[in-house]
């Protein structure tokens, strides 16, 4: 389960589609099951297929949060073990 | 060469038409056809593929045009090697289609086997589509199309019968964690949030399912699941956009839809009139009321009509709904 501890964070807001998923699949793949990820990318593209393909590859957003101007801040617990 | 300079090189009894129906359509070149091989949902395996590449390379030349409803077209064939090609063709089961006033191959998109906005199988329902009603006689060309979703890649709103693939999000309250990410993403701002909850606006929901794929918490789920009907699309000189006619249909009722929508066509249509047409003149009314006893529940009444999720869906006959266009 995941703890209030952030193992890793990915800032995207200045990358576009598909990179965002991209780099946020590449970060999840080097982490370990049950760590914590958060992403700060901008609302529009990002937002709509970020968290979708995070949530197809098996991973869980645990954290949706608005942080107005047009970005927002997941969190995502790797869900993948990687031993 | 043009269709009457066709027709008296033809074999004694053979007409344009029969060759139409046969998939072999005239080229302007003198004694040169275009072979149409079948493939429903643009879908063909390798050895297929392969033996077209051989047969265009051995009787054509070498080129195949895929047409814009994915067939792959044969080009430059001489009219008297047909039977040569049809039987090579055949050693690996791979069919000729049909051109001419009959029901034609269907179109669809990867459907929900491996495309991720596919909500039904389109895929497999092209194939049975085809595999029931292919070549059937009709008073003029007859184009069915099925697409996975309302981003309707296929263009089931152009088509004379076309299927759309719909589902519809149900909430489940206590699964729900408020963060409000499907309200934020809806494409058509049909979610807002409500004391912590989403509430959908069923004036704007597309029902497009792109809630339930992306909520973390699995709170929007899939509820009735089907295809929006659409009929008598088309595209041509005078393009017509499909009557909508019901939504959510299920899966299982899509081919007695499809048999009464036909059997209506051949009991009001007129010779030379598509379906669309058909419908102009003798009123949607006549078509809904065929449908009733099948799709009652999900047929659409005025009201549903003129939501703004179905206006955006401009219709003949709605001219309200089609923007003016002024001086320029």
């Amino acid at each position: 389960m995941a703890t209030g501890t952030i193992h890793e964070v990915l800032d995207i807001r200045q990358d576009t589609c598909p990179i965002t998923f991209v780099k946020t699949k590449l970060k999840l793949e080097q982490m370990q099951a049950g760590e914590v990820l958060e992403v700060l990318l901008t609302g529009g593209e990002p937002l709509q297929n970020v968290p979708r393909s995070v949530k197809a590859e098996g991973h869980r957003i645990f954290k949706v949060e608005n942080l107005g101007d047009n970005q927002y801040r997941l969190l995502i617990e790797c869900g993948i073990s990687r031993e | 060469m043009d269709t009457d300079t066709l027709a008296e090189t033809l074999p004694a009894g053979l007409t344009p038409e029969d060759l139409k129906a046969g998939g072999i359509i005239p080229q302007r070149q003198n004694d040169k056809v275009v072979i149409r091989c079948m493939a429903p949902g643009g879908r063909i395996t390798a050895a297929r593929l392969h033996k077209i590449a051989e047969v265009a390379e051995k009787y054509g030349s070498g080129e195949v045009h895929l047409s814009v409803r994915m067939s792959p077209e044969i080009l430059y064939v001489s009219l008297q090697d047909y039977p040569l090609v049809k039987e090579e063709l055949a050693k690996v089961g791979q069919e000729i289609a049909s051109c001419g006033k009959r029901v034609r191959v269907p179109t669809a998109c990867g459907g929900c086997e491996y495309n991720p906005n596919g909500l039904v199988d389109t895929q497999g329902l092209a194939l049975e589509f085809n595999r029931r009603y292919f070549g059937q006689d009709h008073y003029h060309k007859f184009k069915t199309a099925f697409s996975g979703c309302p981003i309707d890649c296929t263009r089931a709103r152009e088509s004379d019968l076309g299927f759309q693939g719909q589902v519809e999000p149900e909430l489940v309250a206590e699964a729900c964690s408020g963060c409000e990410l499907c309200a934020e993403i809806c494409p058509e701002r049909a979610l807002t949030m409500v004391a912590g909850l989403p509430v959908r606006d069923v004036e704007r929901c597309l029902l497009c399912g792109d809630c339930l794929k992306i909520c973390p918490n699995d709170a929007l789920v899939a509820g009735r699941t089907g295809v929006a009907v659409y009929v008598g699309g088309k595209h041509g000189r005078h393009p017509h956009v499909a009557y909508p006619v019901a939504e959510l249909v299920p899966e299982g009722e899509i081919f007695p839809v499809a048999e009464a929508v036909m059997a209506w066509y051949r009991e009001n249509g007129r010779p030379g009139e598509r379906i669309g047409l058909t419908v102009d003149r003798v009123g949607i009314d006549r078509l809904r009321r065929v449908l009733k006893p099948l799709i009652g529940p999900h047929l659409l009444q005025q009201h549903h009509i003129r939501r703004q999720r179905w206006r955006s869906v401009f219709w003949a006959g709605a001219a309200d709904a089609f923007p003016h266009y002024g001086e320029v």
